[in-house]
């Protein structure tokens, strides 16, 4: 993990997960949703956690919070939260932990609002629940909370129904809620997916206003890296269920280290592109997550793999600077350009991809460079 | 906008497709109606690609649907290579739309559960012809592989083995098979991961100049509607902001609402400026009771009296570009102040 963020506050991390795995145990066999995450969070900082569909995110966040429930679930590691290993708690302290020092939002306020109850007491309700006041102080609280994460006329407001909020209004309430017990950690997993660019820019801004006037720190999942630039002080990149890359926002966008982070990066259509620029599209599919493929998992759909990558799965290493990275020819290294190279003039079918911006849908796993 | 007006439609003599005036409503009962479309005029010539983009709620689908007739516009005209739409009976029109097909967002949903590829794709074929079973085969093969799916893997599974964007390589492999003129395409890659966007997008510019497509796409990601239009339409509460070439729009956006989308896209890039100032409520109005003058007022920081009064005419700003604004960001130069 990186040391930046940990030599810039003299007080331990607020939450440090160790080597978190989560496998499900499914009739195919043991699909490994999470497999070895290590990360350092300090208080009022912001983890980026980035991702394709599938590659793990949610179960990360959800694994730290304890919510994946299910006999199939085999989870392992720690995730210490002010020394406390949340996955050692029995559920009975964990419920006290929930929405008063670990609070969540999700991508589908509806999640966490009851649609027949009126916003106004779903709020108060909770705030009641965990701060023991006064139904009167709890309303006048709900109001200000309201407020605080600027719903229009709160007073009014508060007799609303969910259902009669816009999706950006009802995310607001859910983040009232989650804020309401002044959590000192915040999962927010895809907060803004559904939403339109416009309200996804004020929630965001909503979000990182209060994280910091409330000292919060914050986890925040997002398939969609242009969510965690500028917002996010470290990021996590994941593939198939692996922290790939992990390193300061800027350096992962700088100093891109990992070939899938360079993939899905490349693979954005930008503004300043003139309008019908190829897309470097990433060729295949991300491996299924119980028969994974051996070496690297990205090896199929890499285009600067090479034997090795097929055979030895490359182990997280972390540079002087702090930036950590999975790869055994991480970008920018005379040895990925001589990967590069040489994969081009075998004519690897992944790399012919990206150079020449074709689709692939289907790599086949077994393209090895150099092999008969 | 959030404005009339027709200074962007170009020569009806060069356009495939050209609607005027369309107006959509829906009646909510209680004498209230929801004026989800209120007076858009478009044009899309042959082989180009129209980018539609605005945020939800907008009166996006809402347009594109009624550019087939489902439903018709409740008033307005549609011509399409010379033909009245709006007044085409049942079957006239019927067979005016296998020229036209439309692609939606959710893909998995879009494709019957039940039955099998082969069968899903091969569906249009059946109403339309050729009925020979082997030239259908033939032809769903063709479509598939157009679209990078392995006919020999695909034919006989059912949409929920597919992934997110194999479905909708598939449907748009159906789109394809009656060999339409234009694909109507709705937020046909905002529920996909980037990488898969990415191998889409790519897809639909090969097939567009494969078979001379013509493009209407909607989407609400700027970047996105960039990369594949020619000209872009912003859209705002049921009117048009601004019409423009791409390249142009997004060099020089004059609207106020086309530089609010700006300002909120995110960028993959930690050192652009971030505006992080804007917390405030930004929902866009009911369309039920749209605001006065342009729709856009409520929301815009340079909204003057005059903007509450009188709604903005679409205005030619330079040679390809248009706006419906009465304070545009860009000035309006004298020389291209004449509108048509
Ligand atoms: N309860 C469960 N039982 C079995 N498999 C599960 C369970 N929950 C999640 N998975 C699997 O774990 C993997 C990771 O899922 P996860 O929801 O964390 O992905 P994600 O990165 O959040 O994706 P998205 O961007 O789609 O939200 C997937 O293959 C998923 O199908
Ligand atoms: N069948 C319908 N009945 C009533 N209102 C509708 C109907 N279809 C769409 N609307 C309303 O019309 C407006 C435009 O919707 P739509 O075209 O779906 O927007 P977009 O595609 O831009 O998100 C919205 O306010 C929507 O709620
Ligand atoms: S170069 Fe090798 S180790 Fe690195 S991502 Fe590619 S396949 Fe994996
Ligand atoms: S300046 Fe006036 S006309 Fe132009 S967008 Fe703003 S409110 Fe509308
Ligand atoms: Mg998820
Ligand atoms: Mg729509």
């Amino acid at each position: 993990m990186s040391k930046a963020m940990t030599s810039s506050r003299p007080d331990g991390p607020l939450l440090s997960v160790k080597d978190l795995r989560t496998y499900f145990a499914m009739n195919a066999g043991l699909l490994k949703a999470v497999d070895g995450v290590t990360f350092d969070l300090h208080a009022g900082q912001t983890l980026g956690i980035v991702g394709e569909s599938g590659s793990g995110k949610t179960v990360l966040s959800r694994s730290i919070m304890r919510l994946n429930l299910g006999k199939n679930v085999q989870t392992s590691g720690q995730a210490l939260f002010q020394n406390k290993d949340l996955l050692g708690l029995p559920l009975r302290q964990m419920s006290d932990i929930w929405g008063q020092e670990i609070a969540m939002v999700f991508q589908d306020p509806m999640t966490s609002l009851n649609p027949v109850v009126k916003i106004g007491r779903q709020v108060s309700e909770h705030v009641r629940k965990h701060l023991g006041v006064s139904k009167k102080e709890a309303r006048g609280l709900a109001i200000e909370l309201l407020k605080s994460v600027r719903i229009p006329e709160a007073e009014v407001a508060i007799s609303a129904f969910p259902h009669e909020l816009s999706g950006g209004m009802r995310q607001r309430v859910s983040i009232a809620i989650a804020l309401a017990c002044g959590p000192k950690l915040l999962f927010a997993d895809e907060p803004t997916t559904a939403l339109d660019v416009t309200v996804q820019h004020q929630i965001l801004n909503l979000l990182g206003l209060q994280q910091t006037k409330r000292d919060m720190a914050m986890v925040l999942v997002t398939h969609d890296l242009g969510v965690v630039a500028g917002r996010t002080d470290e990021t996590i990149v994941m593939y198939a269920g692996k922290a790939v890359e992990q390193a300061s926002t800027n350096r992962i966008f700088q100093n891109t280290s990992h070939p899938y982070t360079e993939a899905l990066l490349r693979s954005i259509p930008k503004t300043d592109k003139p309008s019908h620029t190829r897309l470097a599209a990433i060729a295949g599919r991300p491996p299924n997550l119980i028969t994974m493929p051996s070496g690297c998992s990205f090896s199929p759909r890499c285009p600067y793999a090479q034997d090795r990558c097929f055979e030895e799965e490359p182990p997280l290493i972390t540079n002087e600077d702090g930036h950590t990275t999975a790869c055994w020819y991480p970008v920018g290294t005379v040895e990925n350009q001589a990967a590069w190279d040489k994969n081009l003039t075998a004519g690897r079918p992944s790399t012919l991809a990206v150079a020449n911006g074709q689709i692939i849908d289907d790599v086949p796993a077994d393209t090895v460079v150099g092999s008969p | 906008m959030a404005g009339g007006g027709k200074a962007h439609l170009r020569d009806p003599e060069t356009v495939l497709m050209r609607a005027e005036d369309l107006v959509v409503e829906f009646p909510l009962g209680r004498g209230r109606v929801v004026k989800a479309v209120s007076g858009i005029s478009l044009d899309v010539k042959q082989g180009e690609t129209l980018g539609l983009v605005g945020e939800s709620g907008c009166g996006k689908s809402t347009t594109a649907k009624s550019l087939i007739q489902l439903p018709p516009p409740t008033s307005g005209t549609i011509s399409y290579s010379g033909i009245e739409l709006t007044s085409l009976d049942d079957e006239a029109l019927r067979t005016a739309r296998t020229d036209l097909q439309m692609i939606f967002q959710d893909p998995i949903s879009s494709l019957n559960p039940r039955r099998r590829i082969g069968d899903v794709v091969a569906e249009p074929l059946r109403v339309w012809g050729p009925h020979d079973r082997g030239e259908q085969t033939l032809l769903v093969n063709e479509m598939l592989e157009a679209v990078g799916i392995d006919p020999a893997v695909a034919l006989d599974k059912r949409p929920h083995e597919f992934s997110g964007g194999q479905c909708q390589r598939i449907s748009i492999a159906r789109a394809l098979v009656l060999n339409p003129q234009v694909i109507i395409c709705d937020e046909p890659v905002s529920a996909l991961d980037v990488s898969v966007q990415a191998q889409i997008l790519n897809m639909l510019e090969d097939l567009k100049s494969a078979y001379g497509l013509t493009l209407v796409f909607i989407a609400h990601d700027l970047a996105v509607v960039k990369n594949i239009s020619d000209r872009v339409a912003v859209m705002y509460l049921g009117k048009l902001c601004e019409v423009s070439e791409s390249n142009e729009l997004y060099e020089n956006p004059a609207h106020p609402y086309t530089e609010l989308l700006f300002g909120s896209s995110p960028l993959p890039d930690p050192t652009a400026k971030l505006d992080i100032t804007m917390v405030e409520e930004g929902d866009i109005p009911s369309p039920i009771d749209p605001p006065s003058g342009c729709r856009f007022r409520t929301r815009c920081e340079y909204a003057t009296e005059r903007c509450a009064e009188e709604e903005p005419i679409m205005r030619k700003i330079s040679k390809d570009h248009f706006v419906a604004c009465h304070h545009p960001l860009v000035p309006v130069s004298e020389m291209a102040g004449v509108s048509a």
